[in-house]
């Protein structure tokens, strides 16, 4: 196992390589250029022309580059070309709301969405099974902004039980921290929630109808016993991998929560600087959204040898 | 037992260290991500530094220039002299004491930068501390617009830094955000893209008149001023009418109705001046509006409340102005007006013919994520479709024509015919102040017109000693840019500012950009 995880965190190198490469060059090809933007409404195109000199967006793309890697190798992600402060400490400020929003929303939705899931594969076909399933299709077919809005709409607008925005640190007290994302957590996660609902359920009747559980059911075990301690943990396989791939939804999802609840994360950093082409910022963060999903598929490769012992690397 | 239970409740309780203390909260129209006013032309930098940095001069709701950081100034009987001293009390956030050093390294700094500060410096032969209180300009004409132009807002304010800031290049973002204004930047508290705070200045020392606009005693009236980025203004709407805060300098228009009706908000008509103008701009170097009789030919395919009607829809919000300097304005004038004679495709369409259009494709750069241009490019493209040209549309986000509209090359290698625009009405005002009236051709703004007179005419505003003559030369002027088609105008709008009337007051309109040092909370 030690020499499989070493050797697949050596891996991890070319892929970010890869991802280094894409990333600038799509940038740097794409439209748009940062200088007019910084400039503003009223310059001349002798003072872009100034301000993408001063960048050094003037100098030749391959140069650029390797300005960029040698930076890297050295761990620095560069500045923002707008507001001059390092991308590191742009990334640090947003992970905080960015981490919270997507650690509640998974624990929320994990909690919730499995139970759904077995129940419904238990009482498969029947009114509570249909009922689940129905959730699962509208969770799955309603996007998200528009449940953002709807919650939005009633819980805070019209009931005031929550606010409509913005996120209180932890530091500034639990409860504040707490009703901060509880509309954004179930905005987000409803959908997150139906995939993996359905994928429990599905698992859970193939392995219901196998011939160890009609055993265990026969020699008279509690139901609940048989429900998660057999079939679960045997059809945990396919539930880890879906929730391993519902993070990577979860981190293309909060660009869009973010944005509605205004929440001070990684998704709005992204998108505002992928609008304001502030390149150092893209490409930093492109770089550790990468490094997330490669560590999540190891970690869930890792978990199915302890989920399956029939699994060796 | 007890002792766990109070700090289980302290963890669950917001934090009250700062309870008594009042905050604006003000969503803005855009995030503040660059500091420095004099390196961008971004209103909303010009809002930040508004807040943090003194001017000299500071025009009143009249649009009149009136001393600010200036005790008393002088003007020699031939106009070519100026002092000015410095008010006692000014210092900077640092504690450090304002100097004429600090002053002129300032000026230079904005003077190499900013379009009217280039033209003022392009008149001044020396700049000279007498003293650390008092320093002259003397200019080599007679130059009218010193005072104006000191005192502008807008874009580019002329900020006044501390030396060492000051002495960055003009061309680089200065480091740090100090100033001598009301408020104080916090940046260790500034989030880029979110919020940037602001905390009052209690070594202020205003003036003693009455507060007007950017003019007389700015008096911070709250502790802290929290400027909110919120990009979905749904959201915004959602946040004014539930309370959580307490500003929203430009609520969509489609969201008017519902503020109107919502407890405790109010809009506010933000003034004559003070609105928005929509611009069409062509592009004199390539064909077919290299030719001014095409030019002329598009004053044909824009019927103004057309364009007006699809931006903002409700008449009470816009005005029809066959103008280029703002409707409502002290330099109004009819020149040129008579372009605007009826909506006619077949007859744009003959005229671009004579011009020597010969259906070739012509390129309009259309905005697909801006909520005024988009619609108003939107009305163009279909009645160019109407005339029977053969537009080629280039649909980009805004980012992506500001960047495309910079390109002098020919439409077919990367360049284009027409976009759209618009500018704000308080600097459209006034000729020397409203840059896309000039036409100083490879040197000017995007579309590059290129008109001797015009030029001539806005030296000749700048120089005017009084109103009637300045009124004439601005009739002059508007009547040839609207010949020439420097661009054409689609008229005028005026979004209301909107905000929580049962929470803040001191709400100044009117301005240009937007006065928050004054607003006080309940």
């Amino acid at each position: 196992m030690t020499s499989y995880i070493v050797r697949r965190l050596f891996a991890v190198v070319p892929v970010m390589v890869v991802v280094a490469l894409f990333v600038f060059f799509l940038l740097r090809f794409a439209p748009g250029d940062p200088a007019a933007i910084i400039a503003g409404d009223d310059a001349t195109s002798e003072a872009i022309a100034a301000v993408r000199a001063k960048l050094g967006l003037d100098r030749p793309v391959v140069e650029q580059f390797a300005v960029w890697v040698w930076g890297l190798a050295h761990g620095d992600l560069g500045v923002s070309i707008f507001s001059n402060l390092a991308v590191t400490r742009l990334i640090a400020q947003r992970l905080e709301p960015t981490l919270a929003l997507t650690l509640s929303t998974l624990i929320v939705t994990i909690a919730l969405a499995i139970p759904i899931g077995v129940v419904a594969a238990w009482k498969a076909r029947k009114l509570v099974d249909r009922l689940a399933m129905g959730f699962a299709v509208l969770g799955f077919a309603m996007p998200v902004f528009v449940l953002a809005y709807v919650l939005i709409y009633f819980f805070a607008v019209r009931w005031q039980l929550l606010p409509v925005q913005g996120y209180s640190p932890v530091a500034e007290g639990l409860w504040p921290f707490a009703q901060s994302l509880i509309l954004p957590s179930v905005a987000l996660g409803v959908t997150y929630m139906a995939l993996i609902a359905r994928i429990t359920r599905a698992s859970m009747l193939e392995v219901l109808q196998q011939d160890y559980i009609r055993t265990a059911n026969a020699k008279g075990l509690a139901t609940d016993r048989v429900l998660l301690l057999h079939a679960l943990k045997n059809a945990a396989v396919p539930i880890v991998t879906v929730i391993g791939i519902g993070i990577a939804l979860l981190i293309s999802g909060v660009v869009i929560t973010e944005t509605v609840f205004n929440i001070p994360g990684l998704g709005r950093l992204t998108v505002d600087a992928v609008l304001k082409r502030d390149y150092p910022i893209v490409q930093g963060l492109i770089l550790v959204f990468a490094a997330v999903k490669v560590v999540i598929n190891l970690l869930i490769d890792i978990s199915y040898a302890f989920l399956d012992p029939r699994i060796r690397y | 037992m007890v002792r766990v239970l109070a700090a289980l409740i302290a963890l669950l309780l917001p934090l009250s260290a700062s309870a008594q203390e009042k905050v604006l909260r003000a969503v803005m129209h855009a995030d503040v991500r660059v500091i420095d006013p004099v390196w961008t032309t971004q209103t909303i930098a010009n809002i930040h530094g508004a807040l943090v940095y003194d001017t000299l001069f500071g025009n009143d709701a009249d649009q009149k220039p009136q001393p600010q950081m200036v005790g008393k100034y002088e003007v020699s009987p031939d106009r070519l002299n100026y002092s000015f001293t410095l008010r006692d009390g000014l210092k900077f956030h640092d504690g450090s004491p304002v100097t004429t050093r600090d002053v002129i390294a300032s000026l230079k700094r904005w003077g190499a930068k900013d379009g009217v500060g280039q033209r003022l410096m392009g008149y001044v032969t020396e700049m000279k501390a007498v003293d650390d209180k008092t320093f002259t300009m003397t200019l080599k004409e007679p130059y009218g617009m010193v005072l104006e132009s000191l005192g502008k807002s807008g874009s580019s304010i002329a900020a006044i830094m501390r030396e060492k800031d000051a002495m960055t290049d003009p061309q680089q973002q200065v480091k740090e955000s100090v100033g001598s204004g009301p408020f104080i930047f916090a940046k260790d508290q500034w989030v880029p893209g979110s919020k940037a705070v602001y905390l009052k200045n209690k070594d202020y020392v205003p003036r003693s008149e009455p507060p007007s606009s950017f003019a007389g005693a700015k008096i911070p009236g709250v502790d802290r001023i929290e400027l909110i980025w919120m990009p979905d203004p749904q959201t915004a709407m959602s946040a004014l009418v539930n309370g959580e805060i307490d500003f929203w300098e430009n609520p969509n228009i489609d969201f008017l109705p519902m503020l109107e009706k919502a407890k405790g908000v109010k809009l506010l008509k933000t003034g004559k001046v003070d609105s928005t103008q929509g611009m069409i701009r062509l592009n004199h170097l390539q064909p077919p509006f290299d030719n001014i009789k095409a030019r002329q030919a598009m004053y044909y395919l824009v019927n103004q409340e057309d364009f007006l009607r699809a931006i903002v829809g409700d008449p009470k919000y816009y005005r029809v102005c066959h103008g280029m300097l703002t409707c409502g304005g002290p330099y109004e004038n009819d020149g040129g007006s008579q372009y605007f004679k009826e909506y006619n495709p077949k007859k744009a369409l003959q005229l671009l013919k004579e011009a020597g259009y010969k259906g070739e494709p012509i390129t309009v750069l259309a905005a697909t994520d801006h909520n005024t241009i988009t619609p108003a490019t939107q009305v163009l493209i279909q009645a160019m479709r109407e005339a029977g040209i053969n537009v080629d549309v280039q649909s980009m986000d805004w980012g992506s024509v500001v960047t495309r509209r910079a390109k002098k090359e020919p439409p077919a290698q990367g360049g284009w015919n027409i976009f759209v625009t618009t500018t704000g009405g308080v600097g459209s005002s006034n000729p020397v102040l409203h840059t896309w009236i000039g036409a100083a051709c490879q040197k000017g703004l995007f579309g590059w017109p290129c008109d001797e007179e015009i030029e001539k005419l806005r030296n000749a505003f700048g120089m005017a000693s009084d109103e009637p003559t300045r009124k004439k030369i601005a009739r002059d002027l508007q009547a040839r840019a609207m010949e020439q088609v420097v661009y054409i105008p689609f008229g005028q709008w005026d979004v209301p500012l909107s905000y929580r009337a049962d929470r803040i007051s001191g709400i100044v309109p009117n301005t240009g950009l937007a006065v928050l040092w004054g607003i006080t909370k309940k």
